[in-house]
């Protein structure tokens, strides 16, 4: 092996940055527009999600600054309608579901399992560009006037009562799920062919194995959106009448089709994170993740009872008694896994060695945010008390605290702890601690008193509220300050560091991931050599073994 | 303290003004806060637990106490733990909720019906004595009262936060809900399904009343016309009359007595004749064939607004005998123009 592969591990004092990597294999812009690299790939789709996260952030802060207040003073009821409207497709289809497969999902995949590229890696860049083109098109539908259907799209609304350019949105939903399907097939595939010898299913880290069940998602799962997108444009263009009462058809199908994926896609969006959540604790205890089996299958089990829980979003709806008691059941199975997932982190810890680093840190936030999320999912899950909660700011307030709460606290662990991996460079690590404390302060403020507004009734999407409510939405409107700056301080200061940051060296955290053996930022392709497996994920002694081994390399070099 | 008095005043008041809690003000209410309490018991439970752990485990085993990780694969006892007990808790609560939720949704017999139908944005109340009102519900405590549902464009969501009570209101379809005001007061009506540009503007008041008052604010607020009366000229002028005749040669099947009966259907299907089962028949009559009669029935879609097929509804309900029928059939004979019979040729051109 090369020097450039291994730099002495134990000792950063002493890490230099890489002369080739795959940051500097090619040069120039169109290197990386036609790039195949599924590394380059990723790094471009880090680059448009936080652009797109900024302009769904932006819709939220004036969505709380407009809610400050309890009469419609901000801006007419039309353009709250907007704010809301953007917030939640910008936020869901450009950021929550393509946020962590797609940026560390593609980069670390193949890393992981031992694989030079994603088996498709021109259907990997063509997976970008879609979602691009998805992403303009969302752009112009709001730069030409935007669009006030809500995320949900709820026919008759959206077909016939409103003229903003509903399928210009619709378009672009249906272009970037095509990006999510070709992402999850390009997944599949590679982990099912590309896996390095020695390297069984049951050695790959849970990364992914989440990765993997979030694809079983995508690709079965988007298809019926896009039906769905289809058969509201015909409706709208042609009034052909499937969602049409007065012509036979049925004004609750489209919001089936629409739910048969879109609750899925909340499990799309959940469980990258939690294969985010498993790789850092397991590193910073030093110590394998407790019970791997019953952590893979949970991951597998959210996937299949998922798409059998959808018609929850439609307990009030005059549905069938029947089919709302199999629903709900279904709905406390679902739950399941993740309560599983919880423990088994926790556990992880004991007898562990912890080091609290910034990926740990908001991996705590996690598991404590995720928790309340969840389990106040079992609220609406159960039957009679949806009925009072449901379409109030009770969702709002659980779905962020899974979202929000969960995803993002997980996307961001997942960007802390590759960081080093992806760019070569360390951030500041108080500043990056202050970040987390200040998102996790500014979450709770913001989105703990919707419970209560929630409980008191106040329904979600209203422009103005009873003055009652005003107390609680002031609370809430301050904390969403306090996590704009949360959100804030990781753009600058990792910003700063990818120039003036500390050389990370190939493995900064000591962990046992593939990823970390090779060198920070990898190779364009990833491994010398063809690795041969022996051992399993999270096997600390290993590593241990083999650090021994090169530092004896290196003295011997020395 | 350097805070102005008036200022002090102002924020005194603002946060005495603030609800942190709904009214229980339905039979419900207590029901449902019974389950909240619960699964906010459970909630916190589940919190303190995986904090605990979480604390105890960062300050037992962190690297300066305990510097080398104890490797450990797992344990089957502690999987099997904590999947039975949290499936348990989650079973409890689905029992819990689904009684609940048929304790929402299945009204007592003797529930008085009012009628509601939504529209952007503004709902619109009708008693059956013919009382109307927009965004105010006038409600007596003490009695079951049921709304009969309908919207005339967007899914709407017709919900009362102080009775726990909610509905989805949809284009096409009746739905009802029901409950049993327990104080007198006034409270928020709030549409909760997004339904356009004034969807915080589709609010209104319920205003729970004593029996007594009720009745007062009834006689004192009337139109003069029953929605049964309304119905019954509707039902004239539509030329329903001329099938539905009730005598045994008519076209059309017997209407007197009809309402909550059961019915075979000529597809062989058995319905009972409940608002929806009528509202559907008129709409779309060739879909709702009684046994033993001929699907000559034209469809009345787009011919008569929601209000119109309420009043209409509302007739057939509370028709008991045909005499009533017969007499308008009579007044109608004695002064008509052409010998023909005119209903197949009237609805066609309809």
């Amino acid at each position: 092996m090369s020097a450039t592969t291994i730099v002495s591990l134990p000792d950063q004092a002493t890490a230099q940055m890489p002369k080739r990597s795959y940051l500097n294999n090619e040069h120039g812009l169109l290197s990386w527009l036609l790039t195949a690299d599924h590394k380059r790939i990723g790094m471009l789709y880090l680059l448009s999600i936080t652009f797109f996260f900024f302009i769904g952030g932006a819709f939220a802060g004036l969505i709380r600054l407009e809610l400050l207040t309890p009469q419609p003073d901000l801006v007419a009821s039309d353009t709250y309608n907007k704010f809301f409207t953007m917030h939640g497709i910008v936020m869901i289809f450009l950021f929550l579901v393509p946020s962590v497969p797609a940026t560390l999902g593609n980069f670390l995949l193949p890393i992981m399992i031992g694989a030079k590229d994603l088996a498709f890696p021109k259907i990997n860049l063509l997976s970008w560009y879609l979602y691009m083109a998805g992403g303009i098109f969302t752009l112009a539908s709001l730069v030409l006037g935007g669009v006030d259907t809500g995320w949900t799209f709820t026919t008759p609304l959206s077909t016939h009562y409103l003229n903003t350019h509903v399928l210009t949105t619709a378009t672009a939903i249906f272009i970037a799920g095509f990006s999510s399907i070709f992402t999850g097939l390009n997944f599949i595939v590679t982990i099912h062919r590309m896996r390095a010898p020695g390297m069984t299913w049951f050695r790959m880290p849970l990364f992914c194995w989440s990765q993997y069940a979030a694809s079983l998602l995508m690709v079965l799962g988007t298809p019926v959106l896009a039906i769905a997108i289809v058969l509201l444009a015909l409706e709208r263009l042609f009034g052909i009448g499937v969602f049409d009462p007065a012509k036979g058809g049925d004004p609750l199908l489209f919001q089936h089709l629409f739910w048969f994926y879109s609750h899925p896609a909340v499990y799309i969006m959940i469980l990258p994170g939690m294969g985010v959540i498993s790789e850092v604790i397991s590193t910073f205890t030093r110590k394998r993740v407790f019970g791997y089996t019953a952590v893979a299958f949970s991951s597998v089990a959210i996937a299949l009872f998922g798409f059998f829980v959808w018609a929850h979003h439609m307990f009030i709806m005059g549905v069938s008694n029947y089919s709302a008691l199999v629903f709900s059941l279904l709905t406390m199975l679902v739950a399941v896994p993740s309560a599983i997932k919880i423990f088994n982190w926790a556990f992880t810890m004991q007898k562990g060695s912890i080091t609290f680093e910034t990926p740990m840190l908001y991996a705590f936030g996690f598991i404590g945010l995720f928790t309340i999320g969840g389990l106040t999912g079992i609220f609406l899950g159960s039957l009679g008390m949806d009925v009072h909660l449901t379409e109030t700011y009770f969702v709002v307030a659980h779905f962020h605290f899974v979202m929000v709460g969960g995803m993002l606290m997980a996307f961001l662990a997942g960007i802390h702890f590759w960081w080093p991996k992806l760019t070569g460079r360390m951030y500041p690590e108080s500043l990056s601690k202050l970040a987390a404390v200040v998102t996790f302060i500014g979450f709770n403020l913001t989105f703990l008193p919707q419970f209560v507004v929630g409980y008191l009734g106040m329904p979600r999407r209203y422009h103005a509220y009873p003055a009652e409510y005003q107390v609680l939405n002031v609370l809430s409107t301050a904390g969403a300050t306090i996590l704009g700056v949360g959100y804030m301080l990781p753009i600058l200061y990792l910003g700063w560091s990818l120039k003036y940051g500390a050389i990370a060296g190939n493995n900064p955290w000591q962990a046992t991931g593939l990823e970390w053996q090779i060198q920070s930022p990898p190779l364009t392709e990833n491994f010398l050599e063809t690795p041969i497996i022996t051992h399993e994920a999270y096997d600390y002694e290993w590593l241990e073994e083999k650090m021994k081994l090169e530092k004896q390399e290196v003295t011997h070099v020395g | 303290m350097g805070i102005s008095p008036v200022l002090w005043q102002f924020l005194v008041n603002w946060l005495h003004s603030s609800a942190l809690f709904p009214t229980e003000a339905s039979t419900i209410a207590p029901y449902t806060d019974a389950l909240y309490f619960f699964l906010i018991g459970m909630t916190i439970f589940g919190v303190v637990l995986v904090g605990a752990l979480v604390t105890v485990f960062s300050l037992k085993y962190r690297r300066e106490k305990h510097p080398v990780a104890v490797q450990i694969e797992g344990s089957t006892l502690l999987e099997a733990t904590w999947t039975i007990i949290p499936l348990a808790i989650f079973l409890v609560t689905f029992v819990w909720g689904a009684l609940l939720y048929f304790r929402i949704y299945n009204p007592p017999a003797n529930s008085m019906n009012i009628y509601v139908v939504g529209k952007q944005w503004m709902w619109k109340a009708e008693h059956p004595g013919g009382q109307h009102e927009i965004n105010a519900l006038h409600i007596p405590i003490g009695q079951p009262v049921q709304l009969t549902m309908i919207s005339q464009d967007v899914f709407h969501s017709f919900s009362i936060p102080d009775f726990r009570v909610k509905r989805e209101v949809i284009p096409g379809r009746y739905t009802t809900v029901w409950f049993q005001a327990t104080q007198t007061g006034k409270f928020h009506i709030f549409c909760t399904q997004y339904c356009g540009t004034l969807h915080s503007g589709m609010i209104g008041e319920v205003t729970a009343m004593t029996p007594a008052d009720y009745q007062k604010w009834l006689s004192e607020s009337t139109s003069g016309m029953s929605l049964a009366q309304n119905g019954e000229r509707l039902f004239a002028s539509l030329g329903c009359i001329q099938c539905h005749s009730g005598n045994a040669a008519s076209r059309g099947p017997n209407l007197a007595g009809v309402y909550g009966s059961k019915l075979t259907l000529t597809n062989g299907q058995q319905v009972t004749v409940n608002d929806a089962y009528l509202r559907d028949a008129i709409l779309n009559p060739s879909e709702h064939v009684t046994a033993g009669f001929s699907p000559i029935m034209p469809t009345y879609q787009g011919q008569v607004s929601e209000d119109g097929l309420i009043d209409l509804v509302e007739y057939i309900k509370n028709m008991q005998s045909n005499y009533r029928v017969h007499q308008t059939l009579m007044t109608s004979d004695s002064d008509k123009a052409a010998p023909t019979t005119p209903t197949t040729g009237t609805t066609q051109e309809r």
